[in-house]
């Protein structure tokens, strides 16, 4: 990709800051959430070992990836699901058309799947004129209002009640100007429940995958997975090759973990078990690489694909909170899309590890413990020496350069720009220096550290 | 090569060096859960729980507390005599005008609410689910205190398909506002029994 197609990180931030009200009403909203995970994780005095335990079983998964695989494989179709390879998003993204296709439906029902975000599948199969319904009442929103997901696990966390009302109105026929979230939620079960029932064809994302006993594990709220999958004549489960766990009881550590992460719930309403097809049905499982392999051989970065899609990183995040998850411009937001994106397409998303201020907040809260904000600062490092970074950028850090390893020329800089901000304020007090944006500079002194030392040593 | 065939080629040249498991005993209890702190956290996801010492009591209960309850499914006929006959038959879209559905759970754990229910009782999967108003019947000696007690018991699978079911269906994506009823079940009852 030559162009970018979108603008990058700090001018979207921008945007979305144009309107202070409500940026402080999402980084208020979202840090609520965060506070519900710490009263939580704080009523489990084993918390840490659970958080080290789910870290260590996705770190023997990284390593037994292959076998895992093949095990739930054999698992899988021995309980009679048929199991499809995908190396990359076209790959995966034909497959589900293929099925769709074989089955004659123009029109189908689709549980919350970022892996299916990540394939940009909705857009495809409506260029092959087949209707995607997104039954998560948040993608249904986001997906009414033609916008991406904001956040993995709260879609429309930036949209408030009365921007929903209107869309409701617009395409569901409820009254202009109800915002009320309980009319309004009960309008979308009726109508989302007339989708379930013409539904011939279900999708849904995985949290878990077992390979011991080849059986997959969803996590919902709302029951839309499952209203889905049990009245379609075929069902497809969408994963990642890093969904895969060792052994059925450590879900244990994984389902005492997530939805705590996630919202500050001790679990999620279903954490439904799907192993064998029901009588009569086809269970479709497409297993997605697209770059997870390649992530796994970057000995900094892998620790990436432990990551179970919580959330929590987003909602400590002090820039996500303020920049919105569009702001992103990638299905996954936030820290952990930072560090996911680049491996998909370093120059596409080579502002995404700048957007952080290496608090390492994200680290803190991750359950599986993901050191995510030094894999920010590595990337970075990545990225300049791949030559990524913005020109700009990288020419003022190469004079920076030159100028801190010259003791004579620092001097002479000191002294000129001192001169400078005393004299000619202006030269620096612009719009084009972007360290002036949103900050007053400093009142040059007007001698240096060095010079001030000199003359104060000798007294 | 095939996808497959290249995905795992790729995967074994690159996966890092394996490390051991852990070990997860010393998460697991000896003592039973306690039915007490299992019913605080139902409440506390919008369920009620009444606690029962006979089948007999359920229906009376139902008849007080529910007004819009007319089609009730039971998965036993000593939980609602009079029930609804012959629901099984079809695809699970038989079930859609379904107002309340009164089925067995095997386990309940303390720590979440959260009740394992498997397809060999509900026989038809989408039952939970679709019905408007959801009862669970459990026995008081099946609650167990954490979740890796629920995985020593149900370590296995026996059915097709199970699901762990805690509080009714719900969301919070407006706003955050908190909105029981969302697609499942709009109500969950746990009879408590013995």
């Amino acid at each position: 990709m030559n162009e970018h197609q979108h603008k990058e990180h700090s001018l979207l931030a921008a945007d979305f800051n144009r309107n202070e009200p409500r940026v402080n009403w999402h980084d208020e909203t979202l840090w609520w959430v965060r506070q519900k995970r710490d009263r939580m994780a704080w009523t489990l005095p084993e918390w840490e070992a659970l958080r080290e335990a789910a870290s260590c079983i996705k770190h023997n998964v990284l390593g037994n990836l292959h076998d895992y695989l093949v095990e739930f494989e054999r698992n899988a179709q021995q309980n009679g699901a048929v199991v499809h390879w995908a190396a990359n998003a076209e790959e995966h993204n034909r497959i589900v058309l293929q099925l769709l296709r074989e089955q004659g439906v123009k029109r189908m029902v689709k549980s919350k799947s970022m892996l299916t975000e990540e394939c940009h599948l909705n857009p495809f199969l409506a260029e092959n004129g087949i209707e995607v319904i997104d039954t998560d009442l948040g993608e249904r929103i986001v997906q009414l209002a033609k916008e991406p997901p904001s956040h993995i696990v709260l879609p429309c966390i930036h949209k408030k009640k009365e921007e929903i009302g209107e869309l409701f109105h617009e395409h569901l026929g409820t009254p202009a100007g109800n915002a009320d979230p309980q009319f309004l939620t009960a309008a979308a079960r009726q109508h989302l429940r007339k989708e379930f029932i013409q539904s011939r064809v279900a999708i849904t994302g995985v949290n878990f995958a077992v390979a011991e006993t080849g059986e997959m594990v969803v996590c919902t709220n709302e029951g839309n997975a499952d209203m889905g999958a049990h009245l379609a004549d075929v069902h497809i489960a969408c994963m990642g090759i890093e969904k895969i766990i060792p052994k059925r009881h450590h879900l244990g550590v994984f389902l005492r973990l997530l939805a705590r992460s996630a919202t500050g719930q001790p679990i999620t309403t279903y954490s439904s078990h799907f192993r064998k097809p029901k009588a009569g049905q086809q269970l479709h499982i497409v297993l997605v690489d697209n770059g997870r392999s390649r992530q796994l051989d970057r000995d900094d970065f892998r620790n990436s694909l432990k990551c179970i899609r919580c959330g929590a990183c987003m909602n400590t995040c002090p820039v996500y909170r303020r920049s919105g998850g569009h702001s992103y411009h990638n299905a996954i937001a936030g820290p952990i899309g930072a560090i996911l994106a680049p491996n998909l397409d370093m120059k596409e998303y080579a502002d995404l590890p700048f957007a952080s201020t290496l608090c390492g907040s994200c680290s803190n809260v991750c359950p599986v413990k993901i050191d995510i904000h030094q894999q920010l600062y590595k990337w970075r490092q990545v990225i300049v020496q791949e030559g990524h970074s913005k020109p700009a950028k990288a020419a003022s850090m190469h004079a920076m350069n030159m100028v801190l390893s010259r003791p004579g020329l620092y001097k002479a800089a000191g002294g000129a720009g001192r001169w400078v901000m005393r004299a000619m304020p202006a030269v620096v007090n612009n719009k084009l220096n972007p360290w002036y944006k949103q900050r007053e500079m400093p009142e040059a002194p007007k001698q240096s550290f060095a010079d001030w030392y000199k003359k104060n040593r000798s007294k | 090569m095939s996808s497959r065939e290249q995905i795992l080629a790729a995967i074994k040249r690159n996966q890092p060096e394996q490390q051991e498991l852990p070990v997860l005993d010393s998460f697991r209890h000896t003592e039973a859960g306690d039915p007490a702190a299992f019913r605080k956290v139902v409440e506390t996801l919008g369920g009620q729980v009444y606690e029962i010492t006979s089948y007999t009591e359920i229906q009376p209960l139902v008849a007080e507390h529910y007004t819009d309850v007319t089609r009730v499914v039971s998965i036993r006929p000593e939980y609602f005599p009079g029930a609804i006959t012959g629901w099984q038959e079809g695809d699970g879209r038989q079930l859609e005008q379904v107002d309340l559905a009164i089925i067995p759970g095997q386990l309940g754990v303390a720590e979440n609410g959260a009740i394992w229910i498997t397809e060999q009782e509900i026989e038809v999967r989408v039952l939970p689910f679709i019905t408007q108003h959801l009862a669970i019947v459990l026995p008081r000696t099946e609650i167990l205190p954490t979740m890796h007690d629920a995985y020593a018991r149900i370590w296995s699978p026996s059915a097709g398909f199970g699901v762990f079911i805690a509080g009714p269906s719900k969301t919070a994506d407006i706003e955050q506002s908190l909105v029981l009823g969302a697609h499942g079940a709009k109500s969950l009852t746990v009879f408590l029994i013995g």
